[in-house]
């Protein structure tokens, strides 16, 4: 498989005033070129620290105390993304140039005091020398790339003045102005209302066909993982617990605990019968005991013992 | 934005009346008035006094009116410009607000840039280096300067100033440029009085807007634009100027209409003990020997200052945060 | 693994805060002790008001002598060192201090004081000393520490009559101190009845006001002190002086704690559980009572702890002036009425002892609202919005 990103026995660990919390233990897994890995899990399950991670974006108290992520672009000369020091120019390349995020709230994900058009084209200014018009003319090309009309007013509007809908557009281009090989999207339609959610779903997956980037998309909705995503990462509590691609994980779940979040999805559950919930799933299968990654024939892999 | 500016100056309007309103009750509150003081120094000279030259003097103030039309009558001479006549000077009060309003003025204004200048870049230090070394020493200074009166700072900096470098502090004017006409070598004489009482009223807001400053930057620094800028890739002293501090001065701005009535009180005293040619002597004076007129006058302008200083800070906010233009 | 594990405790920058769960079961008013203990200035901070405020009630026992004892011998005398060891290095288990021995320097015509080692003057703790009237109430000579008769002691100097400062910067910090609190009391009553209507009301009230807090930010406020302390009439008993100040120090102070108020009724007029209060009839008075005051009381804490220093920062400056408060009065103001030269720090510089309190003292109340605020409210750092 020809993997863009390959993380390996990434751990990190968050200081609190009561201890020491694990928030990842050894995961693992590959991110395929040019396909949309979909990162499930509920919240705090690591899934979004994973993604900080990939960039860089761990603060203190929270650190990155081992594991590698391998990152392998086509532009530029392959790398390692966990050693690199804080002022590592590479690190600048990779924020926003060969990797970028989405993130969650649209609604504060940019700055209030700047227009829209201005923090789109700052990120072309950011990754390439080029003059500022010539940013601004990109960064309209990409506003219509992303279905905002009205472009050359919009982009002269303040993010206040826009629907949490076109917020996250223009957070998606300000994302892809600069063509990045990986785009990370953190929950990026969880704040939106549901039909603007399958709006800026079907924006995203038509991007990636178009434009050929790869897609690491963090959610907790199995419905939206059915609708976009190629590959499926299961994570629970720190860990990976199940790898597979989209039919293998949704129709045929191989852990306990992802058959749990499947049986737990309104509608999917036998009718005239309660509603399965997390909690008694976790307890049935004691999966709180990790077990490594195991292969299994079909070519995916799951965290249990060998005989389960 | 013009019809905020618009909306701005005119409800400047009632806001000055108002306190117009508040100065002139307050200037009638101590007992007896100016007839009766000068009577009383009239016979205390061995003067007598008749009833009808007492008559005459009171209707030359006004004073036989009732006090709702004494307040008319003084409100509508201030705004033709005319704020009467000091009896502790014997001179227009006019003339002696003019001669000193302007040092008022230029101390508060470049305390201002002194507490800008300061809080500024070491407020920016102390939140992004929030713990460290320089941190606790910026913000125990901020400590102690907020709480050292002006005047025992004043007194401190006199004394320092006469140990260290053996120059008397005092005054705006050294002896030579004290009366001497207006030339390049009286303003650059001023200048190097003025820093002295420049630190120390600006010292107090410095340390007050620095610790704002630090805290405001401590909330945006985390905040998620300032994240997903850092994700695109914005260098990070950039990213610290361009994102959290552009976001953690507008209170910052704001401030200093509420920190302008402070550094009017802080000149004020300042200048009591440094001996400084401001309004706040005058005042003082003016209040201790019943000169009601001066006072009032006086303590008009200093409102004026500070409300045209709010406005000004207002229109500054309002050009730097879109939000309150759109309002 | 622990329940933190499922909070996104830190999970990056992005994630929320969030109370830890254990604390359901504790009462409000335990979680904010429990939060400011962890400010440990704020604690120490409080702690040394609380024994500054008991010196000074009890400013009488306390101290040696009263606001008036001159000392002949001991004119503009700096402070003196408490000793355990003799000139010859012997120990002494009751400390003691020696005697001024004065010289006029010859070039200067100073006076000035060295130790007299022939002459130790020992310390008596709870004896008899000068006789005084505790609280105006009862007559009494018994001193916390003082000398035998005919000794003296001046831990803080003299000042250029003689008198001690020890004792007179002790019921200085009497008046001082219980400005600032008798201040902000009023201060909060203003405040919170302004405010609270404004808020609750809305409307006319609400504007009328909205506009005098615009007005009385806009005055500046020693100035406008100044003018109304001079209209103070002169006859008034230091008593009535005192309250006069008191009053005229709150008149300004009010705006920023109602500014507040109304900003919080404004915000819990629509909490819902206001709602549902006066769904079940409960009427307004019950409501604000029982429902909005407590939700905010610990914010009014602290916010009145940082006025408490504005308080005693403009008695000081008005007495320094000398138009606030007035001898024979003794304020920490008035003491420094009589450092008003740089002379004075330069050749006596034991006279700046009550601005030293003044200082220690603003800035404990700073650092003691500062932690209040924090445990108030857990997300402020102290940021203004």
């Amino acid at each position: 498989m020809d993997a863009v990103l390959s993380i390996r026995d990434l751990a990190v660990e968050f200081k609190t005033d009561t201890g020491v919390t694990r928030a990842l233990v050894d995961v693992g897994f590959e991110v395929p070129r040019g396909q949309v890995t979909a990162i499930v899990g509920e919240s705090g399950s690591g899934k979004s620290v994973t993604a900080n991670c990939i960039m860089r974006l761990i603060q203190p108290p929270g650190r990155i105390v081992g594991g590698t992520i391998d990152f392998v672009p086509q532009g530029a000369p392959p790398f390692e993304i966990v050693s690199l020091a804080k002022r590592d120019p590479r690190l600048l390349e990779l924020h926003g140039g060969l990797i970028s995020m989405v993130f969650q709230e649209p609604m504060t994900a940019l700055s209030p005091v700047y227009t829209v058009g201005n923090q789109v084209a700052e990120a072309i200014l950011c990754h390439r020398d080029v003059s500022r018009r010539q940013a601004w003319r990109e960064s309209a090309e990409m506003f219509e790339r992303v279905g905002l009309d009205d472009i050359e007013r919009r982009m002269h509007m303040y993010p206040f003045e826009f629907s949490g809908g076109m917020r996250q557009r223009v957070v998606i281009a300000m994302a892809l102005v600069c063509h990045p090989e990986v785009l990370i999207c953190d929950e990026p339609t969880t704040a939106l209302d549901v039909t603007i959610q399958a709006e800026i779903l079907t924006l995203i997956k038509d991007l990636q066909r178009e434009l050929g980037n790869s897609v690491i998309f963090i959610t907790h909705d199995l419905g939206v993982v059915a609708q976009i995503a190629d590959q499926v990462v299961v994570m629970y509590q720190g860990r990976v617990l199940e790898i597979g691609t989209v039919r293998q994980v949704l129709k045929d779940p191989a852990h306990p605990y992802t058959r749990g979040l499947l049986a737990a999805i309104p509608g999917l559950a036998p009718k005239g019968q309660p509603l399965a919930t997390i909690a008694s799933v976790v307890r049935d299968a004691d999966i709180e005991t990790p077990h490594p990654l195991r292969r299994l024939a079909d070519g995916r892999r799951v965290s249990l013992p060998a005989d389960g | 934005m013009r019809s905020y500016l618009v909306s701005r100056v005119l409800g400047m309007v009632p806001t000055l009346a108002v306190i117009s309103v508040i100065i002139f009750t307050v200037i009638q509150l101590p007992e007896g008035d100016i007839v009766s003081s000068t009577l009383d120094r009239l016979q205390a000279q061995g003067v007598d006094v008749t009833e009808e030259y007492v008559q005459n003097l009171r209707a030359q103030y006004n004073l036989d009116k009732p006090l709702v039309l004494q307040y008319f009558y003084w409100a509508g001479n201030f705004l033709t410009g005319d704020m009467g006549y000091s009896y502790l000077f014997s001179r227009p009060v006019n003339e002696l607000v003019w001669e000193r309003l302007g040092y008022t003025l230029s101390i508060t204004v470049s305390a201002l840039f002194f507490t800008w200048i300061v809080a500024l870049p070491i407020g920016i230090y102390s939140a992004v280096r929030q713990y460290s070394i320089g941190d606790y020493i910026m913000t125990s200074v901020a400590l102690v300067g907020l709480a050292t009166p002006p005047f025992l700072l004043a007194l401190i900096f006199m004394h320092l100033g006469f140990e260290w470098f053996g120059v008397s502090t005092g005054g705006l004017f050294s002896p030579e440029y004290e009366d001497a006409p207006w030339s390049w070598g009286r303003v650059a004489d001023l200048l190097a009085h003025l820093w002295l009482p420049m630190i120390i009223v600006g010292m107090g807001s410095a340390a007050f807007t620095m610790r704002i400053l630090r805290a405001n930057l401590l909330d945006e620094l985390n905040k998620p634009y300032v994240v997903t800028a850092r994700a695109k890739g914005v260098r990070p002293a950039k990213l610290v100027l361009k994102y959290p501090v552009r976001i953690a001065i507008n209170p910052f701005i704001s401030n200093i209409g509420l920190m302008l009535p402070g550094l009017v009180s802080g000149e004020a005293l300042v200048s009591l003990v440094m001996g400084l040619p401001t309004i706040g002597p005058l005042l003082l004076q003016s209040l201790l020997n019943q000169d009601m007129f001066l006072a009032g006058s006086l303590l008009m302008w200093l409102a004026i200052l500070t409300v045209v200083g709010i406005l000004l800070s207002d229109l500054l906010l309002a050009w730097v945060d879109p939000r309150i233009r759109f309002e | 693994m622990s329940e933190a594990a499922l909070q996104p405790t830190g999970a990056g920058p992005l994630a929320g805060v969030e109370e830890r769960q254990a604390g359901a079961a504790i009462s409000p008013r335990r979680l904010m002790w429990l939060r400011f203990r962890r400010h440990r200035l704020a604690l120490a901070s409080g702690a040394f008001l609380l024994v500054l405020y008991v010196l000074a009630a009890f400013c009488e026992f306390v101290a040696p002598y009263g606001t008036t004892t001159r000392n002949d011998d001991a004119v503009n005398a700096p402070p003196m060192r408490v000793h355990f060891f003799d000139a010859d290095g012997r120990f002494h288990a009751r400390p003691f201090v020696y005697a001024y021995r004065m010289e006029v320097n010859p070039d200067t015509w100073m006076r000035e004081y060295t130790e007299d080692t022939g002459r130790p003057f020992p310390i008596r703790f709870f004896a008899r000393g000068e006789p005084y009237e505790m609280w105006n109430l009862f007559r009494m000579d018994r001193h916390l520490f003082t000398t035998d008769a005919g000794a003296y002691i001046h831990l803080f100097g003299t000042d250029p009559l003689g008198r001690d400062m020890f004792s007179r910067v002790l019921y200085g910090g009497r008046i001082s101190l219980s400005i600032g609190i008798v201040g902000v009391v009023l201060t909060i009553v203003l405040g919170i009845l302004l405010g609270g209507i404004a808020g609750y009301l809305g409307g006319l009230a609400d504007r009328v006001v909205n506009k005098a807090i615009e007005v009385l930010q806009c005055l500046p406020s020693l100035p406008l002190w100044m003018a109304l302390s001079a209209a103070l009439p002169v006859h008034w008993s230091p008593l009535l002086v005192y309250f006069g100040i008191t009053i005229i120090l709150s008149l300004f102070g009010w705006t920023a704690l109602a500014r507040q108020v109304r900003g919080r009724f404004l915000a819990l007029r629509e909490e819902e559980f206001v709602m549902a209060a006066r769904l079940i009839g409960a009427d307004t008075p019950r409501v604000i009572r029982k429902h909005m005051l407590p939700s905010f009381s610990s914010h009014i804490i602290a916010t009145a702890t940082l006025a408490v220093p504005a308080m005693i920062l403009g008695e000081t400056a008005l007495s320094f002036l000398g138009i606030g408060l007035r001898p024979p009065v003794v304020s920490w103001g008035v003491l420094m009425f009589q450092a008003q030269n740089p002379l004075v720090i330069e050749l006596t510089p034991w006279q700046m002892f009550p601005g030293l309190f003044v200082v220690l003292t603003v800035m404990a109340f700073n650092l003691l609202g500062d932690g209040l605020r924090d445990a108030a409210d857990p997300y402020s750092t102290g940021g203004m919005k």
